[in-house]
């Protein structure tokens, strides 16, 4: 009787039934987890037994030596490679180790990579339209018109990544500095839900760097940010909770206080440096 | 709509207002004048032309995907034959019973191989509208499950051409045979008359430059209008970085797929109206050498500027008709040093050499505004 109850329970339906499409499943709290996450090339063990879970709204900065696997770990969640073993899911409903990168990325997690990649055969403008949340499919694509909401939330952006003189101009005339702002810019045209951010302060300022701090402290809650950096001062200014790669898997987890104090990492990390 | 942008375009009414003034003026010379005339155009020129324009039209098609999605297609003239072919089809079937053997359905050379009936695929094409369809559609389905295939495997760059390549020389080995019922090496010829006009006849042939005119006319505006709506910057954003536009949410492989069967298509119609003008198509239009000239026409026109793709297929096969009537021999070592010259000397092209005078006047405009604020900075 109880089966037969479930089965025609009206207001759930089959797992295989449900769109891939859904809003992500927050409500456990968290909205990335990895599990048990492995993967080597040609024998080197690149992500070993990665555990790590992201909180929905979290600002979390992820920071080890070379050759930690950070860069891969990114590969992984945003579906360019596929690990050997473990589980990645988003929210808890989506399994992104059964999709591909377009998908991924329209369900929400944006990528900022380590070096600044934009269109530089188009111009700024042309680039955060390019990036711009809509249907991404091939005919709306070659039929779509910008709307003046459209066009007023580039212009938005434009100055917030202060580039609104730069309007009309090609992406490939940009210092690198503007370049990474011109990514992040990017970033925020996609709406994601989950920001990834690989290493967003190589080559900038000072100036740069704290307007960087700034936007990213006020991103996160809205969204959740994971940052992988190398500086850091940086990584202190931004920091509510650090975790350690070492080796492909997590070394340690805590405050930026916790984390320098432990002599593991001291050792393995922070040492080099001091 | 995204198809009329193009209209609003400068370049784009330049080129249109230059393409229909040079058809007017060749019509009306070739109507009007004395046949002893200086000026009379006689019905040899005006074929060659309408070739000259199948042949932009084909560049047009080549620059879309080479220029502004970074496929080097060295197939191309693969599409281009196919539409020559169903063409040709339907030409065939205009014949009748006025061929040699006097058989009311099959073409002579099946009369000759003995055949007592029409193939499966040959049947419709004796109806206009059909071969016109199948002008689009055979090139189309080509490219289609060729693109499908090559992109997912995400195929990309030198591996993609040389596969290209392949596909057009494994076509030309198949139509070079018999059985494949497309007249072997002798291919499809002595048409007699398209649409019920007589091809031979100064008219028909006029009818046809204009045509490909008009062709050429179409494509180039469905071209500008693909590269100039957001599409066309997502597929230049596959061709600088097609990992980033992949994360940012397309889906790159359908981006290169549906340009690419536009593409074919387009060349299809080159070839379709290719072969009433010269009057044959036969399986040397499918060998690699024609589909790399394609290659450098564009090259030396100017590549992601559609027009100069026009301009390189026109000045290159002026060059050779000129060449070849005079040196034969020395063809190909011309278009070899000129490919060679034009890379070294002009890497955008002559496209690329007009835009530049354009920003150097620019540049000029400013500096005079520059020395003119000067001077009154002085004075003041």
């Amino acid at each position: 009787m109880s089966i037969f109850q479930e089965m025609t329970n009206r207001d759930r339906v089959f797992e295989f039934l449900v769109p891939e499409h859904s809003p992500v499943d927050v409500r456990h709290g968290g909205i990335l987890y990895l599990e048990d996450v492995s993967v080597s090339f040609d024998g080197f063990k690149a992500i070993n037994n990665l555990n790590l879970t992201i909180d929905d709204g979290e600002l979390r900065c992820i920071i080890g030596p070379n050759g930690a696997g950070k860069t891969t770990m990114m590969d992984i969640i945003t579906g360019k490679t596929r690990p050997d073993t473990g589980s990645v899911w988003f929210g808890s409903r989506h399994n992104l180790l059964r999709m591909n990168e377009p998908d991924i990325a329209s369900l929400g997690i944006g990528r900022k990579f380590q070096k600044p990649t934009v269109f530089e055969a188009l111009t700024v403008f042309e680039n955060l339209e390019l990036a711009m949340a809509t249907d991404k499919r091939v005919l709306p694509t070659l039929t779509s018109k910008l709307a003046g909401e459209q066009r007023d939330r580039i212009d938005e952006v434009l100055t917030l990544i202060g580039l609104a003189p730069l309007r009309d101009r090609e992406a490939g005339i940009l210092s690198h500095g503007q370049k990474q702002w011109l990514e992040i810019g990017m970033l925020l045209m996609q709406k994601p839900r989950l920001l990834l951010v690989d290493e967003p302060v190589a080559g900038m300022t000072e100036q740069e760097m704290e307007r960087t701090a700034e936007l990213l402290t006020s991103l996160a809650g809205k969204q959740s940010v994971v940052v992988v950096e190398h500086d850091m001062g940086f990584v202190r200014s931004i920091a509510r909770k650090v975790t350690v790669l070492h080796q492909g898997s997590v070394l340690a987890e805590g405050t930026m206080d916790q984390v320098s104090n432990d002599p593991e990492v001291v050792k393995v990390y922070l040492g080099e440096e001091a | 709509m995204w198809l009329t942008k193009p209209f609003q375009e400068r370049s784009t009414q330049i080129f249109l207002g230059v393409l229909f003034a040079a058809l007017a003026v060749v019509t009306v010379l070739h109507l009007t004048m004395p046949k002893d005339s200086a000026l009379y155009v006689s019905s040899y020129t005006v074929t060659l032309l309408g070739k000259y324009l199948c042949y932009a039209l084909l560049a047009v098609a080549v620059d879309l995907v080479w220029g502004y999605l970074g496929i080097l297609s060295l197939g191309h003239g693969a599409f281009f034959a196919l539409g020559g072919y169903a063409m040709g089809m339907y030409l065939m079937r205009q014949i009748g019973d006025r061929g040699v053997y006097g058989d009311p359905i099959l073409p002579d050379f099946m009369v000759f191989l003995n055949w007592q009936e029409l193939p499966w695929y040959w049947h419709g094409f004796d109806m206009a509208w059909f071969a016109f369809i199948m002008v689009l559609l055979a090139p189309g389905l080509l490219a289609l499950v060729f693109g499908f295939l090559a992109f997912r495997s995400r195929v990309t760059g030198v591996y993609l051409s040389i596969i290209t390549q392949a596909l057009t020389f494994a076509l030309m080995l198949a139509f070079f045979r018999n059985e494949m019922g497309f007249g072997g090496n002798n291919g499809l010829t002595d048409f007699k008359d398209i649409l019920g006009f007589d091809l031979r006849t100064n008219a028909t042939r006029l009818g046809l430059f204009i045509a490909s005119g008009i062709a050429l006319a179409i494509g180039y505006v469905i071209c500008r209008a693909i590269v100039t709506s957001k599409l066309g910057r997502v597929s230049v954003a596959c061709r600088d970085a097609e990992a980033r536009t992949r994360f940012l949410g397309y889906r790159v492989e359908r981006v290169q797929l549906f340009v690419f069967v536009i593409s074919a298509m387009l060349a299809g119609v080159a070839g379709a109206l290719y072969v009433p003008q010269v009057g044959i198509i036969n399986p040397s239009e499918f060998s690699p050498l024609f589909s790399i000239e394609i290659v450098v026409w564009v090259a030396l026109g100017g590549r992601a500027t559609l027009y100069g793709a026009v301009i390189g297929a026109l000045l290159v096969n002026y060059a050779k008709t000129v060449f070849t009537g005079v040196m034969p021999d020395a063809w190909l070592f011309a278009l070899g040093g000129l490919f060679v010259l034009v890379t070294v000397f002009l890497p955008k092209g002559i496209a690329g050499l007009l835009s530049k005078r354009k920003k150097a006047d620019r540049r000029d405009d400013s500096d005079d505004k520059d020395a003119s604020g000067a001077a009154q900075e002085a004075t003041a």
